[in-house]
């Protein structure tokens, strides 16, 4: 299969994976942060640990957009179903995100009106076909879906459909990363730059990484020799001395990012001053809101939106490991109260999720060994 | 499926019942060893599960079983509702070790589906009965409001001889026995999922729902004495059947992910989809583990049977480590493969 099966090729990941080993310094401890969900995943799914020397550290960070949405949010977009008897239309990942009276898998189950869509066209059309009924797309992502939202809701104001709307959890990339760097505990020496959030974004926005901070940065693709290779063009950095921002994604991502979908994002979107994110708590100018001029189709200003603030189950320590501290096994919860069929954390929920990752794809065969 | 428990089991905690409990995976075992076995057939808590149930008559054993059909839509590329609760069932007492004798066929009818409707369904349900050489001996019909059954559920239950030759179970696997399957993974699921029509896909595609008793009856023939374990990995496909074998006969099933046959549009839309190929329904192919040394006879046999031309060795079972399923990529990395959990494809059979 063209794009995939190339970047699977086991002549050229052997050599990316003794290339990594001969430029690692072995007294030397090297932890590089994937900043994407997607990264994670795929970093486990293709066992990549396997190809790396041991003193090279995967650190998983917060770019899982399930992840850091925080359960009062759930809770929110669930109570407009109730309220307002509305059609709930979300991505497949959200409908196993724990609220507080369950997911809302569970609570379509028991007969809320919740629909799992592909895109947030698929929601309009469900307006478009349901007019005496509202319906509220409940918005996820960074930057990567963030412009079919725009697109979506430019498209609901040209054609006048006003029982849709959306209620956005959009949050955007940069600032997550901000924060992660100016965190106390912070002690990463590169960054596999996200993918698919650079398609939209570019390379340009994490200039800052390299210059103020001092480390490089390499925007990867998901396949193992993608991620095998930005590994080496990071060691080589740190060889080197050097800390710049590189783009081994070129066949996605173009330096400057997407014009028109930044376009889209800038005429829809403008910055929340402040949003929460689980486990890392409030960062500032981190997410999007609708501009005044779609407040008829932003569930926040059409209906009452209480804005509750749940605090995670105690025993959870997603924000260690959201930000590196832990790994997934080290939290208390890890694969006995919290696993994917039943996840307390929402690190567990979603397949980009760090802690679901590692369940699916690792756990047992350490369990075992350590036996 | 019919389903029988094994050890350990924990009660049923789960709140309510979900679409998961009805997925074939983890959830499912849940419910099944949870709540089912313990209140239907206490004295069959710990047994692993099957495919199909046995019952001895004298000195014959048969084999019997049920399978629900809840599919939608009900007609999809390369078969029908109709297809499945013929093949369904026959397939679990193939890879039960029997002979298919007779099927009972329920159904339940939405009011206000049109006659056409059902009559082809009938039509199809009988054209598979022939095809898989079986007889559908009764059944039993029930008409629910509009709005009810989504057209139409079919139930089919039945019974088939269980070949002497068969001494099937999880216990008989030996680390070095090689595991096989007759050919292409997930095409079923992939094509129910794209006839609904809820994602802009479009592939070449057709469901793999067939009889997999000529394929069953290739092994018998060929290295019975060496045959040790078959399934028919429906939900939760291949990765969830060989994990409940790895769970009942504590050993690692170590796939050799190359091997494993998958065509590319299933590949491509499970790329796209964030699914994975190994967790994907199908409807017409067998899992056997056969001891080592007879693998390439019997793979030799299963090609031989129309139908089976790319059957493949796809693995081998491992002492360590225990009740685990491993996949080995072409470039060395491994990782464990877990049973289906929650309920990405509802309904696809």
């Amino acid at each position: 299969m063209k794009y995939v099966d190339e970047f699977r090729d086991p002549r050229l990941i052997k050599q990316a994976s003794e290339e990594i080993r001969r430029l690692t310094d072995p007294s030397r401890h090297y932890r590089i942060m994937e900043v994407c969900g997607g990264h994670t995943h795929a970093i486990y799914r293709f066992a990549l640990a396997d190809l790396l020397p041991p003193n090279i550290e995967l650190v998983h960070g917060p770019g899982c957009p399930v992840c850091v949405l925080p359960m009062g949010r759930i809770d929110e977009g669930l109570s407009l179903v109730e309220q307002e008897r509305a059609i709930l239309a979300t991505f497949g990942d959200v409908m196993r995100v724990p609220g507080r009276h369950g997911s809302p898998l569970e609570h379509q189950a028991r007969g809320a009106d919740i629909r799992m869509v592909y895109s947030p066209l698929d929601a309009l059309r469900l307006a478009q076909d349901h007019p005496d009924r509202e319906v509220v797309f409940f918005a996820i992502g960074f930057e990567t879906t963030a412009p079919s939202t725009a697109l979506t809701l430019r498209r609901a104001r040209e054609l006048g459909v006003s029982n849709f709307s959306v209620f956005s959890n959009h949050v955007t990339i940069v600032p997550a990363i901000r924060a992660i760097l100016d965190s106390p505990d912070m002690r990463l020496d590169g960054f596999i730059g996200p993918g698919h959030v650079s398609t939209v974004i570019g390379a340009r926005p994490y200039a800052f990484i390299a210059r103020d901070y001092g480390k490089p940065v390499v925007i990867s693709g998901f396949e193992p020799l993608d991620l095998l290779q930005s590994i080496v063009m990071i060691l080589r950095q740190l060889g080197a001395g050097r800390a710049v921002v590189e783009n081994q994604y070129g066949r996605a991502v173009p330096w400057d990012g997407s014009l028109p979908a930044l376009r889209a994002l800038a005429d829809v979107f403008e910055l929340r001053p402040y949003f929460e994110w689980r486990g890392l708590g409030f960062i500032s100018q981190s997410a999007l809101k609708l501009r005044p001029e779609y407040a008829p189709w932003d569930a926040e200003a059409r209906f009452a939106v209480a804005g509750v603030q749940i605090t995670d189950p105690k025993a959870a320590q997603c924000g260690e490991v959201l930000k590196g501290v832990l790994k997934p096994h080290q939290c208390k919860l890890f694969g006995r109260e919290c696993t994917p069929e039943q996840p307390v954390g929402a690190l567990m929920v979603s397949s980009e999720g760090a802690c679901a990752a590692y369940f699916n794809y690792v756990h047992r065969r350490t369990a075992a060994a350590s036996v | 499926m019919t389903l029988l428990a094994a050890a350990p089991t924990t009660r049923f905690a789960d709140r309510q019942i979900d679409m998961a409990h009805g997925a074939g995976g983890k959830a499912s075992r849940r419910l099944v060893e949870g709540l089912i076995v313990p209140a239907l057939m206490a004295a069959s808590v710990g047994d692993p599960l099957s495919d199909a149930a046995y019952v001895t008559l004298g000195d014959t054993r048969l084999a019997f079983t049920t399978d629900s059909f809840v599919v939608r839509p009900l007609r999809f590329a390369g078969g029908s509702i109709g297809d499945l609760a013929v093949n369904g069932t026959v397939n679990d007492l193939a890879a039960g070790g029997a002979v298919p004798i007779a099927l009972l066929c329920s159904v339940i009818v939405e009011a206000g589906t049109p006659t056409d409707i059902l009559n082809a369904e009938m039509e199809a349900m009988g054209a598979a009965a022939d095809r898989a050489r079986v007889r559908i001996v009764g059944g039993d019909t029930k008409v629910v409001e509009h709005g009810k059954a989504d057209g139409l559920y079919i139930t089919t239950s039945g019974i088939g001889r269980v070949d002497p030759r068969a001494a099937l179970s999880p216990a008989s696997v030996r680390p070095g026995d090689r595991i096989i399957v007759t050919g292409p993974i997930g095409d079923h699921g992939i094509t129910v999922l794209l006839a609904r029509g809820d994602i802009d896909l479009a592939a070449d595609l057709r469901s793999d729902t067939r009889s997999v008793y000529p394929f069953a009856a290739a092994l018998l023939d060929e290295v019975a004495a060496d045959l040790r374990w078959m399934r028919d990995p429906t939900r939760g496909g291949l990765a969830t059947s060989l994990n409940e074998l790895a769970r009942d006969c504590g050993l690692s099933m170590v796939l050799d992910e190359e091997r494993v046959p998958v065509r590319d549009e299933v590949r491509g839309a499970c790329e796209l989809l964030g699914l994975d190929p190994l967790h994907i329904a199908n409807e017409g192919q067998l899992i056997a583990v056969v001891a080592g040394g007879s693998a390439d006879r019997a793979l030799e046999s299963l090609r031989r049977v129309p139908g089976g031309e790319s059957a493949a060795i796809v693995g081998r079972v491992e002492a360590a480590p225990a009740r685990t399923v491993l996949a080995v990529a072409a470039y060395g990395g491994t990782r464990v493969v877990d049973m289906l959990v929650g309920d990405p494809l509802p309904r696809i059979c």
